[in-house]
């Protein structure tokens, strides 16, 4: 089997003008691995999970996607060629709070963008390949609506359908239910957790804990801007050893019933 | 009051005033044609990150913003020519005040339309791998388009509008033809009343047009 990570974060720092996000992170995931980021607000996971696509430019730090450093050397300074961005940008999909529907596109052209602009497939290639990923999250029915005409949780489910469709060695979710009405939340982790079931690499940063323990292979608890503990579900959402952990996760269960 | 009105002297040379008419929406429509080419390079130099293009564009739209559209059309016909030693007709001149007036403006028209995207579309599209100018021509103009539409049309009923100042070169347009027509009649009370009301058929049946065009390239909302 392939233990070579597929991406590895080293010394990675954030700041924001003079607030200071992310304090040195290293980190890696291999081929298969589910890891859950969970933390307060403010904490810096989506900020995290964004610099690991370059959502966010990097202050400090290195990424590796398949063993290659992203990023030129050039005088002295990293820069960023676009071309490779894009590649990265390709390979680590992305799922997004507010789902970022292209809204003057139905359903079927979201899904199509990509594989027609970036991928460079025919029409007919494309419209295949929609058609396939939007039966997966169970749209079939909704090919030809308006993004703006779904409900918020069939839009996060294009939303997925979009991003599998590039076919991603990494999906990257930022809190994919944090927007949605109560009721709605299920449809979209069902499809998140058919995606576990088919053995994809993912990254997952959310709220919802009790979800985390059941899809994550790994959960880190991030805070202060360090992984503060990182774990299998067990240790970290049950059998949590640092205090600040113990007090998140007693916030979480204080109106459990 | 005891004025007797009389259309009669004014009517006769209407043919006058319709060729008036002709060259202000022939010399409206050359300017926004031009203006908007002229709009398109300045808000790309605008957007653009390098400062040494982007400084330029700013200078040229606020000068356009901060100063009497007939000083425009002034130094276009007086005071060009004696810098290139060359002579500009009035209506070169007039073209040339106009499509720059509305170049700037609509410049700040197109730039309104694409910064009111929300960054969620950019990153929706980058987050794909498309490339910037991929994800300009694809998803960020099209959508901006549609919020253009409103005070694009607004500013080219200003432009319009502001064709009238190009009598002061002596071009042919409606309120020059006017001031002939006025000259020859002594009518003033019935000349500027006709055109008035040509003006306003003419921007009438224009906005009529605009709105139909609106409502086309906002289907999707």
């Amino acid at each position: 089997m392939n233990t070579q990570p597929i991406l590895e974060v080293k010394g990675l720092h954030k700041s924001f003008a003079d607030h200071h996000v992310l304090k040195g992170i290293d980190f890696s995931v291999k081929p298969g691995e589910r890891v859950a980021i969970i933390g307060g607000s403010g904490s810096g996971k989506s900020t995290f999970l964004r610099c690991l696509n370059f959502m966010e430019t990097l202050s400090e730090g290195e990424i590796w996607v398949d063993n290659e450093r992203i990023g030129v050397e050039k005088n002295g300074r990293i820069t960023y060629p676009e071309k490779q961005l894009c590649s990265v940008r390709e390979r680590l999909g992305m799922v997004f709070q507010q789902f970022n529907l292209f809204p003057h596109m139905t359903v079927l052209q979201n899904v199509m963008e990509g594989l027609i602009t970036v991928k460079g497939y025919t029409k007919q290639d494309a419209h295949a390949v929609a058609v396939r990923e939007l039966a997966k999250v169970g749209l079939s029915e909704k090919h030809d609506a308006w993004p703006g005409r779904l409900s918020g949780g069939q839009q996060q489910r294009v939303a997925i359908a979009r991003a599998l469709s590039m076919e991603p060695e990494v999906l990257l979710f930022d809190e994919p239910t944090s927007s949605l009405d109560p009721e709605l939340v299920g449809e979209v982790l069902r499809v998140i957790n058919q995606l576990a079931e088919e053995g994809r690499t993912m990254l997952l940063v959310t709220h919802e804990l009790g979800f985390a323990y059941h899809f994550a292979t790994k959960v880190i608890f991030l805070a202060d801007g360090v992984f503060h503990e990182v774990g299998t579900p067990d240790e970290v959402l049950k059998n949590p050893k640092k205090p600040r952990t113990q007090e998140f996760l007693r916030r979480f269960s204080e109106f459990a019933f | 009051m005891d004025y007797s009105w009389d259309f009669g002297p004014v009517l006769s040379r209407f043919d006058m005033l319709a060729l008036g008419l002709l060259n202000t929406v022939k010399i409206a429509m050359v300017s926004i044609v031009l203006g908007i080419i002229v709009g398109l390079v300045l808000v790309m130099m605008r957007l653009s990150p390098r400062k040494w293009l982007a400084w330029p564009a700013a200078v040229f739209i606020e000068f356009y913003r901060n100063t009497p559209p007939i000083v425009h059309f002034f130094w276009f016909f007086y005071a060009l020519p004696v810098l290139l030693a060359i002579s500009l007709n009035p209506y070169v001149a007039a073209v040339l005040a106009l499509s720059t007036q509305s170049g700037a403006f609509y410049a700040e028209v197109f730039r309104g339309g694409i910064v009111s995207i929300e960054r969620g579309q950019w990153e929706g599209g980058k987050a794909l791998g498309m490339t910037h100018s991929a994800l300009m021509t694809r998803v960020i103009v099209p959508q901006a388009i549609s919020r253009m539409v409103p005070p694009f049309i607004e500013r080219s009923f200003e432009l319009l509008k502001t064709t009238a100042l190009a009598s002061t070169l002596a071009y042919a347009d409606l309120l020059y033809q006017a001031m002939l027509v006025n000259s020859e009649t002594f009518r003033p009370l019935e000349v500027y009343t006709t055109i008035a009301l040509m003006y306003l058929v003419l921007l009438v049946t224009a906005s009529q047009l605009a709105r139909m065009a609106e409502t086309r390239l906002t289907a999707y909302q």
